[in-house]
């Protein structure tokens, strides 16, 4: 009939009679949509006002069929959005009572979301109703996501403030408010995706956290706060040498050219000459509006110029900063709870996340505890859980390593799973990540531009993707590792400067011809230990 | 119109009673001829709930020294020598120690009249003959001076010459009318509009307290707007009387509203109990280290017996120890034992309490937020929703219609006939009769205990909330060892239970001395006596007393059958109302007898539904309307008023 062309009241009637009786069928609704298009033209407005309204009350009753039906719901925004003088106030009537039949309808709470926007209700009005729906029954992720939506449109922040967050006193009064919740029922999951929003920060602005120039190999890295992907034309990263632009061909390190923290670039001979007493470099990542300088003077190897992850504090995972007498508090009332109950795994996360916000050197010892108690409780969750205390524990040596004012960075022992933030290392040399359960080399490891020693013994790996274009690494230490196959050694081949090679403990050296393999793979490695 | 009775049935139910009724109903339904009747101009006996000059006129009978002489033909002469007869008591003896006090102000100027006069039981149920209702109304003898005769008055006033004008007021405007109560619509009419000009609510109390002035008259008046019961009764929202409601489908005859909150009293102060998830959860009194441990306790009370390990050691120690022993503050103990279980220090071992508790969290959030359920315009409609369903089936209703004896066979032991006011003999295999309409010969062996009750018009709510149409349930535990817990249940006027303006309270306890004496002591705590010398711009804390009634009632509930001299096998003895809360009893009660005389027949099973007869094509457009008008019914009903045949189960 579609085909046919025949789009009349006698599609409409048919289809009524299936959808009626089970809605969830969208080509029936798309067949009604282009009748209903079809018949707009041909219709008096009286007579369309008449089949708007047949068509409105067809949809109650599927709703009432199957009030969670995707078709349903979306045909009626549909339909609402071509008529001329909706019915707002009906709308939000009607969903006031499905969601008073089922208060976690999401459903009609997206749609719910959609006739406010439409007609423009007052965001006072509607938390007012997630108030009311809260307090019937808090749990329920739609009416607390729906908060966090309206609660900053409410609440405006200056400009220069952080987008996204609430003022001091409001923040107050919603904190208390879940905190209502969750004592009352902790394993309620919204309650404390909802504290978790309460506590964020807003997402940062894209930056650029480190700028290298290095002489030797003629080359520019820049590392972002974020992944991002830099297009073949140079528009989106302009590179500025001496205040005039230059044209370069940005790669990350593996080559790969992926959206990455880490893009590098080449530079010719020129912008590096002895002649001037310094060379100036400046980036612009033109997309955020961000721009970072470094100076490379005359007879030096390299400069650089970073944002202190000290300073920034980048590390407060994804709590808010400014707030530390709220979140002070917050762990207090969280400690409370746990103490009442102490295998909630909600609570001891949420107080994890707290000290890591409020300080993370100063609780890593307790934080290292709660992990344990965590994992314990939480056994489904053990292995994220040992990726997140990796994370954080490689947090804290990076803190320590910047307050030292070194570029040698000692992981040893710590019992890591996983490696992160390897795009803040840059401009680290030495690096120690003896000792843990690593079973890989990740490829972000390519981004260790200054790496010259690289220790990784008595770990459990197995593959070497990140030992990728390392351009200063000269020892590598794998002792005791499980590399198998000599196909996963391929990579140090493209490290130029690699002298010494200590792969003793693995089983690839029990394998016959494993010793010519490598002669052949790294001519240049003088001294290599099987 | 007895002369027109057919002379056999299968079953003759003697009172009205709530277990007499849905014995009626049961055995209706199940295709047995039945004859009920009551010697009352109502229905319910103990059960009934009133008019304001309804009650008045109970309390008259009541209060009457001379027996109500109503000598019928004689029937010795109809018994026949192989026979023998059971007299049947004339006078319900359940009732005593009644006690009135008006503390509302008398306006003597005033015209009062109740309007539309006219006790509502009368004519709200399917009865035989219609006028029947409508001559049973309650007719004052012309000499009786004082319809009250203990009445005490604190005012200075005496109401009598005013009692006395409004009841024969009401007693002319009684005769002519027939109104309709099920009517319901027809509530709503003026004088609603002008109750609400002459009455303001409880808000404005504080603030034009000369405006607040319920008078005496006012009461009068509006007397139609209260229905007062005799028992005082709440439904547990998964309890047997709901269950059987829903299942035979009576529930459609009736309304019922949500508890909307229960109350303690501790240190002199009245508060809310925060008993379910959404209510700890709004709760501002518990900090939130006790909004963890009540709910930790709560959840495990709902499954306590997963977990015997918790609570094996102590079995043998009272509930209110057992929650000593609990991480629980004091105050949420004092909720727990009191509020929750309702119980007592004293009364209840480890396991009880935990069944107790457990109880009421069941009963939680399936209408609503608190385990229980009231019935619009009273308790009273219970029984005669289920006398309406006997009627449905072809039962036979007879109002003032007292039965003389019962006749039994000599030889075999067993009842065959009764002989009627009229002397009518009617033939019947099955005879119920509730237990006060035996004579002291039958019931010389058997002790009864008391319930005290107490009725009380209030002008505001014990606890001042944002809205005026609570309906609360407070315990007050007893004071000294041996007395007993004090069950108050406060109706504000949405229940149909009052008049705008107004609270009516209910107190029941088990007795151990005359209802006054049990009750007083709580009526003064909770509230004070209506003074006119009250200074204006005092800030009057407690509600205010306009009416009290004390009386004791006769609790026949946990008789045993063998107590009762010389009953005929096929002679059954219904109770009536407990001192309990709930109704499981009568349900219980009614169903045992039931299976008694119709063994291995279901009880009260849903009437087949017209709808249900269909022919195949019209299947799916019939389920449709029926959706539709459940959630519409939804969307109209006020949020608190539930809805029986469509429970919103709690969605956790």
């Amino acid at each position: 009939m579609r085909q046919a062309g025949e789009l009349d009241e006698s599609v409409l009637e048919l289809t009524s009679q299936i959808l009626g009786a089970n809605p969830d069928f969208a080509t029936l609704w798309n067949c009604r949509r282009e009748v209903l298009q079809r018949l707009e033209a041909q219709k008096s407005p009286e007579e369309l006002a008449a089949l708007v309204k047949t068509e409105l009350g067809f949809l109650e009753s599927c709703l009432r069929v199957n009030p969670k039906s995707y078709g349903t719901w979306h045909h009626r925004c549909w339909l609402l959005g071509r008529l001329p003088e909706p019915n707002w106030a009906r709308e939000l009537e009607l969903c006031a009572r499905f969601l008073e039949v089922d208060e976690r309808n999401f459903h009609c709470w997206d749609y719910r979301r959609f006739v406010a926007a439409q007609a423009a209700v007052p965001p006072a009005e509607e938390l007012a109703f997630t108030d009311s729906l809260i307090t019937r029954n808090f749990s329920n992720y739609s009416s607390w996501h729906y908060r966090s939506c309206l609660l900053p449109q409410l609440h405006p922040q200056p400009d220069s403030g952080p987008q996204g967050r609430l003022p001091e006193d409001v923040l107050l009064k919603e904190l208390e408010l879940v905190q209502n919740a969750f004592f009352t029922d902790p394993n309620d999951q919204s309650a404390w995706f909802y504290h978790r929003w309460l506590l964020g920060r807003a997402d940062p602005q894209d930056a650029l956290r480190c700028l290298h120039v290095s002489r030797d190999e003629a080359c520019l890295t820049v590392s972002f706060s974020r992944p991002v992907l830099v297009g073949p034309r140079t528009e989106t990263l302009l590179l500025m040498v001496d205040e005039s632009p230059l044209a370069v061909e940005w790669r990350t390190p593996d080559g790969r050219n992926w959206p990455g923290h880490v893009w590098l670039c080449d530079l010719p001979a020129t912008s590096l000459n002895d002649q001037l007493p310094h060379h100036t470099f400046r980036v612009i990542w033109t997309a955020g509006d961000a721009q970072k300088e470094c100076v490379l003077l005359k007879g030096h190897q390299e400069g650089w110029c970073r944002d202190s992850a000290t300073d920034e504090q980048l590390f407060r995972c994804e709590l808010s900063v400014e707030k530390s007498t709220v979140l002070q508090s917050e762990l207090e009332s969280c400690k409370e709870l746990q103490e009442l109950e102490p295998e909630n795994k909600w609570c001891l996360l949420t107080i994890i996340l707290l000290m890591r916000a409020l300080d993370p050197l100063l609780y890593e010892k307790e934080t290292l505890q709660y992990f344990q108690t965590l994992k314990a409780v939480d056994p489904m969750r053990a292995a994220y859980l040992d990726d997140l205390r990796s994370k954080f524990l490689l947090e804290n040596s990076l803190l320590k390593m910047e307050y030292a004012e070194v570029r040698v960075l000692h992981l040893g022992h710590k019992d890591l799973t996983v490696l992160c933030h390897l795009e803040q290392l840059l401009l680290v040399t030495h690096l120690d990540l003896s000792h843990n359960r690593l079973r890989a080399l990740p490829p972000a490891l390519a981004a260790l531009r200054c790496l010259e020693v690289l220790q990784a013994n008595d770990n459990a790996i197995e593959s070497l993707d990140g030992v990728t274009n390392l351009p200063r690494l000269q020892e590598l230490s794998l002792c005791n590792n499980r590399l198998q196959q000599r196909m996963v050694l391929q990579p140090l081949a493209s490290c130029p400067r690699l002298v010494l090679l200590n792969l003793q403990g693995n089983p690839l050296c029990q394998a016959v011809g494993t010793s010519e393999y490598l002669a052949e793979l790294l001519p240049l490695v003088n001294s290599i230990l099987v | 119109m007895a002369d027109n009775l057919p002379s056999e049935f299968d079953v003759i139910v003697i009172g009205t009673g709530l277990p007499e009724s849905i014995i009626a109903a049961a055995c209706s339904r199940s295709g047995q001829r039945v004859l009920h009747v009551d010697s009352r101009s109502y229905y319910g006996g103990n059960w009934a709930s009133f008019s304001f000059s309804g009650i008045l006129s109970w309390l008259k009978e009541y209060q009457e020294n001379s027996d109500i002489v109503n000598e019928g033909p004689a029937w010795q002469e109809q018994i026949l020598e192989n026979e023998e007869a059971i007299a049947l008591s004339r006078k319900d003896k359940t009732i005593q120690h009644v006690e009135v006090f008006c503390y509302a102000s008398q306006d003597l100027h005033e015209e009062v009249e109740e309007a539309g006069a006219l006790q509502k039981n009368h004519a709200s149920v399917i009865s035989e003959n219609p006028t029947e209702a409508v001559h049973s109304a309650y007719l004052p003898s012309e000499d009786e001076s004082l319809c009250i005769a203990s009445c005490e008055m604190l005012t200075e006033q005496t109401p009598s010459s005013d009692l006395e004008t409004a009841l024969e007021i009401s007693n002319v405007k009684v005769t002519g009318e027939t109104e309709k109560h099920d009517d319901k619509t027809c509530m709503k009419s003026a004088s609603e509009e002008e109750t609400s000009k002459n009455v303001p609510t409880t808000e404005g109390t504080a603030l034009q307290p000369k405006k607040t002035r319920i008078t005496y008259s006012q009461i009068i008046k509006e007397g139609r707007r209260f229905n007062i019961d005799l028992v005082s009764k709440l439904l547990y929202s998964r309890g047997l009387l709901i269950d059987l409601l829903i299942k035979s489908n009576v529930s459609r005859y009736a309304e019922f509203k949500n508890i909307t909150r229960i109350l303690a009293f501790r240190e002199g102060r009245v508060e809310q109990v925060p008993c379910s998830r959404a209510d700890v959860f709004n709760s501002k009194q518990l900090t939130m280290v006790e909004k963890r441990m009540l709910m930790k306790f709560l959840t495990f009370c709902m499954e306590y017996e997963k977990h015997p390990d918790e609570y094996k050691a102590y079995e043998e120690i009272t509930f209110s120890e057992y929650l000593k022993t609990q991480k629980l503050t004091p105050n949420l103990q004092y909720f727990v034992l009191h509020s929750i279980a309702m119980t007592s220090e004293t009364a209840s071992n480890t396991i009880d309490g935990l069944k107790a508790t457990k109880n009421f969290l069941h009963c939680l959030g399936r209408y609503g937020n608190t385990p229980f359920l009231f019935p619009l315009y009273g308790q009273g409609e219970l029984p005669q929703c289920f006398c309406r369903m006997c009627a449905v089936f072809g039962g036979i209703y007879c109002l003032r219609h007292s039965v003389q004896c019962l006749v039994v066979d000599k030889e075999s032991r067993k009842c065959k006939a009764i002989i009627d006011q009229f002397g009518q003999r009617i033939i019947s295999k099955h005879f119920l009769v509730e237990d006060s309409y035996f004579s002291e010969n039958t019931c010389s062996h058997v002790q009864y205990r008391q319930i005290s009750r107490s009725v009380l018009i209030t002008d505001r709510s014990v606890l001042k909330t944002d809205s005026d149409q609570q309906i609360s349930i407070l315990t007050v535990p007893g004071e000294e060892p041996g007395t007993f817990a004090v069950r108050v249940i406060e109706l504000c006027s949405s229940t149909m239970t009052c008049m705008k303006g107004t609270y009516l309270v209910h107190l029941t306890c088990t007795s151990s001395k005359t209802a006054r004496e049990d009750l007083e002591p709580v009526v003064q705590k909770l509230f004070t006596p209506y003074t006119e010398t009250e200074t204006e711009n005092e800030e009057v804390e407690k509600p205010r007393l306009l009416w009290a009634l004390y009386f004791n009632m006769r609790d026949s509930s946990d008789v045993s059958r063998n107590s009762y001299n010389d009953l005929p096998s096929n002679v059954y003895v219904c109770s009536g109302p407990d001192s309990g809360l709930g109704n499981d009893n009568a349900v219980k009660q009614a169903e045992t007898l039931f299976q008694l005389i119709c063994p291995n027949e279901d009880f009260c099973p849903p009437p087949p539904n017209p709808e249900d007869i269909i022919t195949d094509g019209d299947s799916l457009q019939s389920e449709a309307s029926e959706a539709s008008v459940i959630l519409e019914a939804n969307s109209e009903t006020p949020k608190e008023s539930a809805s029986l045949g469509n429970p919103e189960e709690a969605s956790q």
